[in-house]
């Protein structure tokens, strides 16, 4: 039996603000344990928590770029449960009036383009860390975490492979960046993702038993949960005739599997019901509008104006523009006067490769625009032939260094003077007169080889095309 | 509404709550006469009249995203029944 998977995502975004959601803490990321508290976050009686407007205004923002409906009446609800990691016992979240609802997300896998229906975007806060100390056998909490602002957007149960997944959150993490709500650190926590999957046979109306997985920090975890928990849904279907029993699963990295949580076989029953303490919020038409046209140029769109503007293949705009970072770069050197087409060469053939090698994000780099321009600029005016500016590329690109410095104190000028070329050239050739011989008489392959020692004996500092033309006439004029 | 035993049970579970055997009874039934006394407000005609969230007349209440100095620690630390120089400690929870 060929049998589908069927997924649906739950992503949690940490907003960025400065402050929590409801107090004047600072969100800041790490701090000594419990000094970003006060009595709000840490839920002490009596006190009054109070809306942040910039998570209220990052939040439409976010609906507005899914396409989700903006509920112009809405308010927060208590959802209420015992765990360490909630000093108040309940978390202030939205049920009845989330903000966004019916939002649609575009993906798109290989040729394959497809739309992600978002059922709800709701806001809520952040609970604490919880670390068990074994020495002592208690668990510490640290509420810093406490009331930081989170968006969580829940879609449809749309996806039907891993590779759906990890396009719509590239394009959501993409979106959130191009907006600047959040900064999408999955290593800090600022993009968590719980993965909802069942099977079924395919063609099947109804849904399976589904899992809820926990505990994915990084695109290659998700990706890699999704396939095991989808194999291990129909083995047990298939091979243990057993059911499958919906349950949060925990996945592992290390051990490559998932476990179930078996969270004390207690119901969740949480209870729900208005959060009295925070009065409802109404948007009016007119502030929506405002944020509408606040909204900046996306991916999408800027895609479509690196083709048309500068001619980029859609191929290399699609990938100029995935991140913004590294759209941010590109601009920013074109902006220095040179030519669109000659930087995303640069950055297609050499920027992406070398943060593909040394496994960074683009925006973890150091490397400025103006050091790319400086060696492209050098590399139009033959200061430098192309090869040796890519290694001035590499040499230069994990501190920024100053590539002119760079090529000045490793003598790595181009050579253009003619008389020199000539020179070596003819000492090349009669140190290899075997191999000239060979190519007279018609092995036109050895000439790739006289190239190669030529530019060797210049060091590889000369400009390739003086070279070509050099050889060749000596060759012709014996 | 007849409120069982077993519902009193599952409260206490959701509450973290350890009841003695002896007020099982006896909480059931003052929390059937609370659940009684909230029937009565049904009996009212509502007609018209629009669901509330909040007794007062107030919207979109915000403040500006600006950082404030947090609480001193040993201050908020010191509310609770167990902590060390750091955190607040609590049984264990985490496997």
């Amino acid at each position: 039996m060929d049998w589908e998977m069927v997924i649906g995502l739950e992503t949690h975004v940490e907003l960025a603000t400065r402050t929590k959601i409801f107090c004047s803490c600072t969100t800041e990321f790490g701090g000594a344990p419990n000094t970003h508290c006060c009595p709000v976050c840490t839920g002490m009686p009596g006190t009054l928590p109070v809306l942040n407007r910039k998570v209220l205004e990052y939040a439409v923002k976010t609906c507005l770029a899914l396409n989700c409906e903006v509920t112009r009446y809405h308010k927060f609800d208590r959802k209420n449960y015992f765990y360490p990691d909630l000093p108040k016992a309940y978390q202030i979240s939205q049920l009845y009036l989330p903000i966004g609802r019916n939002g649609k997300v575009p993906i798109r896998v290989g040729q394959e383009e497809k739309v992600i229906r978002i059922h709800e975007l709701h806001m809520e806060e952040d609970a604490g860390k919880l670390v068990h100390d074994n020495w002592i056998d208690q668990t510490r909490a640290d509420y810093n975490r406490c009331g930081v602002p989170l968006i969580e957007i829940v879609t449809e149960p749309d996806f039907r492979s891993a590779d759906e997944v990890i396009a719509y959150l590239e394009k959501l993490r993409s979106t959130l960046e191009y907006l600047g709500v959040s900064d999408c650190k999955m290593q800090e926590g600022s993009l968590r993702c719980d993965v909802n999957l069942s099977v079924r046979p395919v063609g099947a109306a109804e849904l399976g038993t589904r899992t809820e997985m926990k505990n994915l920090n990084s695109f290659k975890a998700i990706a890699r949960a999704i396939r095991y928990e989808a194999r291990r849904q129909q083995e047990r279907i298939e091979m243990d005739h057993k059911p499958v029993i919906q349950e949060t699963r925990r996945w592992d990295e290390n051990k490559d599997a998932s476990f179930s949580m078996r969270s004390k076989e207690n119901a969740q029953d949480y209870r729900y019901f208005p959060e009295p303490d925070i009065p409802p919020v109404e948007l009016d038409e007119a502030e929506l509008e405002r944020l509408r046209q606040a909204l900046p140029e996306m991916a999408e769109a800027k895609r479509a104006r690196y083709e048309r503007e500068f001619g980029l293949p859609e191929y290399d705009a699609g990938l100029l523009t995935g991140t913004k970072a590294l759209a941010d770069f590109f601009e920013e050197t074109v902006a220095l006067g040179l030519a669109p087409k000659e930087v995303s060469n640069w950055m297609m053939d050499v920027l992406l490769r070398t943060l593909k090698e040394k496994g960074l994000e683009p925006k973890e780099m150091r490397l400025s625009p103006e050091t790319l321009g400086a060696i492209i600029r050098m590399v139009q005016e033959g200061r430098l032939n192309r090869a040796t500016g890519v290694k001035v590329f590499q040499a230069v690109f994990d501190e920024d260094a100053d590539p002119v410095a760079y090529v000045k104190e490793h003598g790595l000028e181009q050579i253009r003077d003619t008389g020199l070329v000539e020179t070596t050239v003819r000492e090349v050739l009669t140190r290899c007169a075997a191999q000239v011989e060979e190519y007279r008489s018609g092995k036109e392959k050895v000439y790739g080889f006289l190239v190669g020692q030529c530019m060797r004996a210049l060091k590889g500092k000369a400009d390739p095309q003086i070279v070509n033309q050099t050889l060749r006439e000596m060759l012709k004029n014996g | 509404m007849k409120i069982t035993e077993e519902m009193v049970d599952y409260v206490s579970i959701l509450s973290r709550l350890r009841l003695p055997e002896e007020e099982r009874a006896r909480m059931a039934l003052e929390l059937e006469r609370i659940t009684d006394y909230m029937e009565v407000l049904n009996h009212l005609d509502t007609t018209g009249v629009e669901p509330m969230s909040h007794t007062f007349p107030l919207k979109n209440v915000f403040r500006e995203d600006e950082v404030r100095p947090s609480a001193p620690r040993a201050e908020l630390l010191a509310n609770a029944p167990a902590a060390d120089e750091e955190s607040y400690l609590v049984p264990k929870t985490v496997e």
